[in-house]
């Protein structure tokens, strides 16, 4: 009688929760087995390659594939870095402006075409974005600012649009849920809806739209196709916003395939996922920073 | 007068920012839609890439991309879906929620390319299966299980809110109030989530470079076998995707007429991402409209 209930309950219960249970937990070994096997990889190239921290992050000296070779990636931190801010720089403003016109100048083009938009944006590939830039902006650069179009404003022009609805819809999140009563109040002291929107919702609403910015840094950071069929590959500093540079995710990209693995230009690869792996833990670690301060 | 005057402006320049964001979506659609518009004909959609010539098509891509996004969705809606009941229904507040909670927004701010490696580390090299579709799939797998796993716990604990206590008092166990009561009409918003997922999946392109290959040898459908190399439904064999297609197309170009190509296979991701996010609206608004009473 005893046995029969427990057999009951297992169907019942215990072989559905445990299901649960590893399911959840799969996303913790996940996650823990892919930062320990991009570590231990990413980690040959100062332990068997000679290599130090310091050169690989200050150094812009990137000879991994001769005799005595050189692992400094500054050049592609650099790119990043600067593309990545560049296309923030260029979408957050537009992003709030669109996260505040949903919300509160017109909801009812906010719902019907705002929304919308912003799903398709995000749904767009981003080898077409990479396509597009390609053969639409590079052109275009090219005749009406002159260089050879492959560049980092045509990178940060690609990448602006590809964060624009994180950013977006963060923000909007974010304005969405300043309480009534601090408008009304607004409102009440004679405020016009640009004053309120300008010095009581973008205030009250800045941690927020801070995580979209962060993580509109983050994707700006990880993306790699789009950037790597604009920006030009070359290995060296950008001398101006006109010519051509390499990030992390487009040198990753572009060398992975012709190295072979356990050579030191193969280790230097990996140590750079590496460094995209800790840059982008350390946004979510920012994010969870900024959501703390808020609470 | 001043406020005042200085609330319009800023209300028209709130319109031109959103108007123009509208129109840049529009523009691009409507601009690679009709670069490629010649996509539909037979030879294009139906036909073999050919090497060093024009003309070719992309049937192959085409077919691994539709079975990349079957296998990959195969893996990963039942763990996204356990992950999910278990964050909603079984995870109590405390160390381990946060661990899963801070493991999840790690996975999902991942950059693509990094999961790419990672799955040419571990599906690929140590495995020991080389370029294989269930490698990319895997890989895909990895890169959306975390955003299934929110999609999945938001649709349960909404969906629970009215039913739950009800089963549960009528002496339902808790799986079996999940499995039967809640997990139902939760689905539908679970399939909202399943199907933007997938055309992003669709999309997805930095994944597989690495994971699933980059040739795409010929279908033959006269074997069928999950295992034989030769057969199109093979799991153990190399498929390039349209995006990377594309991608590939752009960097190397063995084809005369590859840009050409790559118009119009982008026409076609567009396309499909178009009807992968009208699908999601529609049945969106229809879960909308049951809920609400409305039919």
């Amino acid at each position: 009688m005893n046995n029969k209930k427990i057999l009951i309950k297992l169907k019942n219960e215990y072989i559905g929760r445990t299901y649960a249970i590893i399911c959840g937990l799969l996303i913790v070994i996940l996650t823990f087995s892919m930062m320990f096997f991009i570590f231990s990889k990413g980690m040959n190239t100062f332990i068997n390659d000679g290599a130090s921290l310091k050169e690989f992050l200050f150094s812009s000296v990137w000879q991994p594939d001769s005799d005595t070779p050189k692992f400094g990636a500054l050049i592609f931190i650099a790119g990043s870095t600067l593309v990545s801010i560049g296309a923030v720089v260029l979408s957050a403003p537009i992003s709030v402006a669109l996260a505040i016109f949903i919300h509160y100048i017109s909801p009812k083009l906010g719902d019907r075409m705002l929304q919308p938009a912003l799903e398709l944006f995000v749904g767009i590939p981003s080898v077409v974005y990479g396509w597009i830039g390609f053969s639409v902006l590079l052109p275009f650069i090219k005749s009406g600012f002159g260089g050879i179009g492959f560049s980092m404003l045509a990178g940060i022009l690609v990448l602006s649009v590809m964060i624009l609805p994180t950013i977006a819809s963060i923000s909007a999140d974010a304005v969405k849920v300043v309480p009534k009563n601090y408008l009304e109040a607004s409102y009440g002291l004679g405020a016009t809806r640009w004053q309120t929107i300008s010095r009581v919702i973008v205030p009250a609403a800045k941690g927020g739209i801070l995580t979209g910015i962060v993580l509109g840094l983050a994707r700006a950071f990880g993306e790699a196709l789009a950037v790597q069929m604009v920006i030009g590959n070359s290995i060296k500093f950008a001398n101006g916003i006109l010519s051509p540079t390499s990030t992390l995710t487009s040198i990753l990209t572009m060398d992975m395939g012709n190295t072979v693995s356990g050579t030191p230009w193969n280790d230097a690869l990996w140590s750079l996922a590496l460094l995209l792996l800790v840059i982008s833990f350390t946004f979510i670690l920012i994010i969870r920073a900024i959501g703390k301060r808020g609470e | 007068m001043d406020a005042k005057l200085k609330d319009k402006i800023w209300t028209i320049i709130l319109y031109a920012i959103s108007g123009f964001v509208v129109l840049l979506l529009l523009v691009l659609i409507i601009y690679i839609l009709f670069k490629g518009r010649n996509f539909l004909s037979f030879s294009f959609l139906f036909g073999n890439p050919k090497v060093g010539e024009a003309g070719g098509g992309i049937a192959p891509m085409f077919f691994n991309s539709f079975y990349m996004l079957i296998v990959s969705l195969l893996i990963t809606i039942p763990l996204g879906v356990g992950a999910g009941i278990f964050l909603a229904e079984y995870a109590k507040e405390g160390l381990l929620m946060n661990i899963v909670r801070l493991c999840i927004e790690t996975l999902a701010s991942l950059p693509s390319i990094v999961v790419g490696l990672f799955g040419l580390l571990v599906f690929v090299n140590m495995t020991h299966w080389g370029f294989t579709i269930l490698s990319g799939a895997m890989a895909i797998a990895v890169l959306n299980f975390p955003a299934l796993t929110r999609v999945s716990e938001n649709a349960i604990r909404s969906a629970a809110e009215s039913v739950k206590e009800a089963s549960l008092g009528l002496g339902a166990t808790p799986w079996q109030t999940i499995s039967r009561v809640i997990l139902p009409s939760a689905m539908p918003q679970i399939l909202t989530g399943i199907i933007l997922a997938s055309g992003r999946i669709f999309g997805e392109a930095a994944a597989l470079l690495f994971t699933a290959g980059m040739s795409a040898p010929p279908l033959h459908f006269d074997t069928i076998s999950l295992i034989d190399k030769s057969s199109p439904f093979s799991l153990m064999r190399p498929a390039e995707t349209l995006a990377v297609y594309i991608w590939k197309l752009n960097a190397e170009g063995m084809v005369p007429d590859a840009s050409d190509i790559a118009n119009k296979a982008s026409a076609v991701l567009i396309l499909m991402v178009l009807v992968f996010n009208v699908s999601a609206r529609i049945i969106g608004s229809k879960i909308y409209n049951s809920y609400s009473g409305k039919k």
